[in-house]
């Protein structure tokens, strides 16, 4: 198994880097801008990065394609699936989300964002079709039903702190 | 159609219209030759200044009200670069750095000016000039070597979060100091205004999500309007509770995230490399060049050794890391670059006017180290490679001898 490893880089974003098979290092920088950076490090100085590559998010997402997308990548895509102008997506339930201990009537998602819960999954067990009476809590993920820009807005009112 | 257009909003406009292009030709320069815009913003400011080529009379008051946004907003930005937990982070795991940065580095600005003979308040000052490196010429340099992802960068950037929080607590400290008065108004003055900066802190930190939401507008417009009144409003409370309003600015760019932060860096981006401009040169517009040569003797000195402690900061840091020698030396020359934020502590003392020395010595000493932190960086890794090569060929001759 390939072990990834995550630096935090105050101000500039995240850097994710491994070694390959061949003997190089190479890592992917994320910046706060979303942009990326593709980074290999030299084998004489391994501190070294050297060649950069700066990408915009469109060109990374390119690169992921050629380079056969990712399984991540891959299971995001299929989670949003939109029909024309009607979407599905998983949300999760942040820790620290005011919704969490809250029952689906109190949240009022579907009257402020028309989107709806149609289901949770609660330790990766899902309860289909919840009544208002149902709770929601944190680390429940919400399979709802909405337009793209009401799932928008209801995964900031879950997710947010 | 300007209404009633006086002769003196002609005057205005052409002195205004004139220093911004002087400003724009000298940034291409800058950018043509490969050093850092700041020092020549200096030298324009220092231009047409008084007893420079051209005195600015009319323009010279926009240009000082221009500075203090352009502080601000240089403050403000700065502090969207971070997020809470990346401020919290760096201070629990990069703290012996950060001690050790500001011992090696805040020392000497603190020393040179007692020897001077200063008021102690101006040799703290100067000791803040000394201390605090660009982190804007930072991140340039390195965006531009490439360096981002090298291994001694997270210590790099570690030491630069470490010495803006200082900061905040500093500028507090100073403004209180620089007021004077008893012992015990002081005390209160300066308790009262960290203790502000302190919470105000805590808020960003815990409630910047909320803020952040608040202010949050699809439209470019409604979100430039209200990040920089909220940038002002804040800035403005900072400044009366004498905690400085570069700080207040600070904070708030620290409690901004998401999509608001997104946004402010697009819309307010523009806009503080303007007002930053007109901040570096009136800066150098308050200082009589003629007072430069006298004061350039000793900022050479202090630059030579201030760099040399730079140095020596990045390459103990980088070593506690395990980093290696060639990434010690690239993490000690890329921190020698002193700019924008000693050019702030370095207005306040102006601004001030404890020191009349003091002005034209900073602006001397971050010619210098603004334009040589970028060489030396640029050269760590050429002397890297040629030491590596004679350690090789040492090691050569031992086995050969052997």
């Amino acid at each position: 198994m390939t072990e990834i490893v995550e630096t935090k880089l105050p101000g500039v974003g995240t850097l994710h880097d491994f070694a390959c098979q061949g003997g190089k290092r190479i890592g992917v920088i994320t910046h706060h801008s979303d942009r990326r950076e593709i980074v290999i490090y030299d084998r004489d100085d391994p501190d070294r990065v050297s060649e950069s590559i700066k990408m915009t998010p469109d060109e990374a997402r390119i690169l992921a394609d050629l380079l056969g997308g990712t399984s991540v990548t891959q299971r995001l895509d299929d989670l949003r699936q939109e029909i024309a102008g009607l979407a599905i997506d998983w949300l999760p339930v942040a820790r620290h989300s005011p919704y969490a201990g809250k029952t689906i009537g109190e949240t009022e998602l579907r009257t402020r964002t028309g989107v709806s819960i149609v289901a949770i999954v609660r330790h990766d067990r899902p309860l289909p079709a919840p009544g208002p009476e149902q709770e929601l809590r944190a680390g429940d993920t919400a399979v709802v039903v909405g337009t793209a820009s009401g799932i928008d807005a209801a995964a900031r009112l879950l997710a947010r702190a | 159609m300007i209404l009633a257009a006086t002769p003196g909003t002609a005057t205005l406009l052409v002195e205004l219209g004139a220093i911004l292009i002087a400003l724009a030709l000298l940034g291409r320069l800058a950018g043509r030759v490969g050093i850092p815009s700041i020092p020549l913003y200096l030298i324009a400011g220092l231009a047409v200044g008084e007893g420079g080529i051209v005195e600015l009379v009319t323009a010279r008051e926009f240009i000082e009200s221009g500075a203090q946004i352009g502080v601000i907003l240089l403050l403000l930005l700065l502090g969207l670069e971070y997020t809470g937990e990346e401020l919290t982070d760096a201070l629990r795991d990069q703290a012996p750095a950060g001690a050790v940065d500001l011992a090696l580095n805040f020392t000497p600005g603190l020393l040179l000016g007692i020897v001077l003979g200063w008021d102690v308040r101006a040799a703290m000052l100067l000791g803040g000039i000394t201390y605090i490196s660009s982190s804007g010429i930072i991140a340039k340099v390195l965006s531009d070597l490439g360096n981002t992802g090298n291994r001694e960068t997270p210590v790099v950037l570690a030491i630069l979060v470490t010495e803006d929080l200082v900061m905040a607590l500093y500028l507090p400290l100073m403004a209180g100091l620089l007021i004077g008065g008893d012992a015990l108004d002081i005390g209160i003055e300066i308790s009262v205004a960290i203790v502000a900066v302190l919470v105000a802190l805590g808020l960003a930190i815990r409630f910047g999500n909320r803020i952040s939401a608040l202010v949050f507008s699809r439209s470019s417009e409604n979100l430039l309007l209200s990040l920089l009144g909220l940038a002002l409003l804040v800035a403005g409370i900072a400044e009366s509770l004498q905690a400085s309003a570069a700080v207040g600015a600070f904070l708030v760019g620290i409690a901004l995230n998401g999509p608001a932060e997104h946004g402010a860096r697009e819309v307010l981006g523009p806009l503080r490399d303007l007002f930053a401009a007109l901040f570096f040169a009136f800066f150098g517009l308050q200082i009589n060049p003629a007072d430069l040569p006298p004061a350039l003797f000793i900022a050479i000195g202090l630059a030579v050794f201030t760099a040399g402690t730079k140095l020596a900061t990045g390459w103990w840091s980088a070593q506690q890391v395990g980093i290696d020698r060639p990434g010690r030396l690239r993490a000690g020359t890329i921190l020698t670059a002193r700019g924008e934020f000693s050019i702030v502590i370095a207005g306040i003392a102006v601004a001030d006017g404890i020191e009349s020395e003091l002005g034209p010595l900073a602006a001397a000493y971050v010619l210098i180290l603004a334009v040589a932190g970028p060489l030396l960086a640029r050269a760590a890794d050429p002397v890297a490679r040629r030491l590596r090569e004679r350690d090789a060929r040492r090691r050569v001759e031992v086995s050969r001898a052997g």
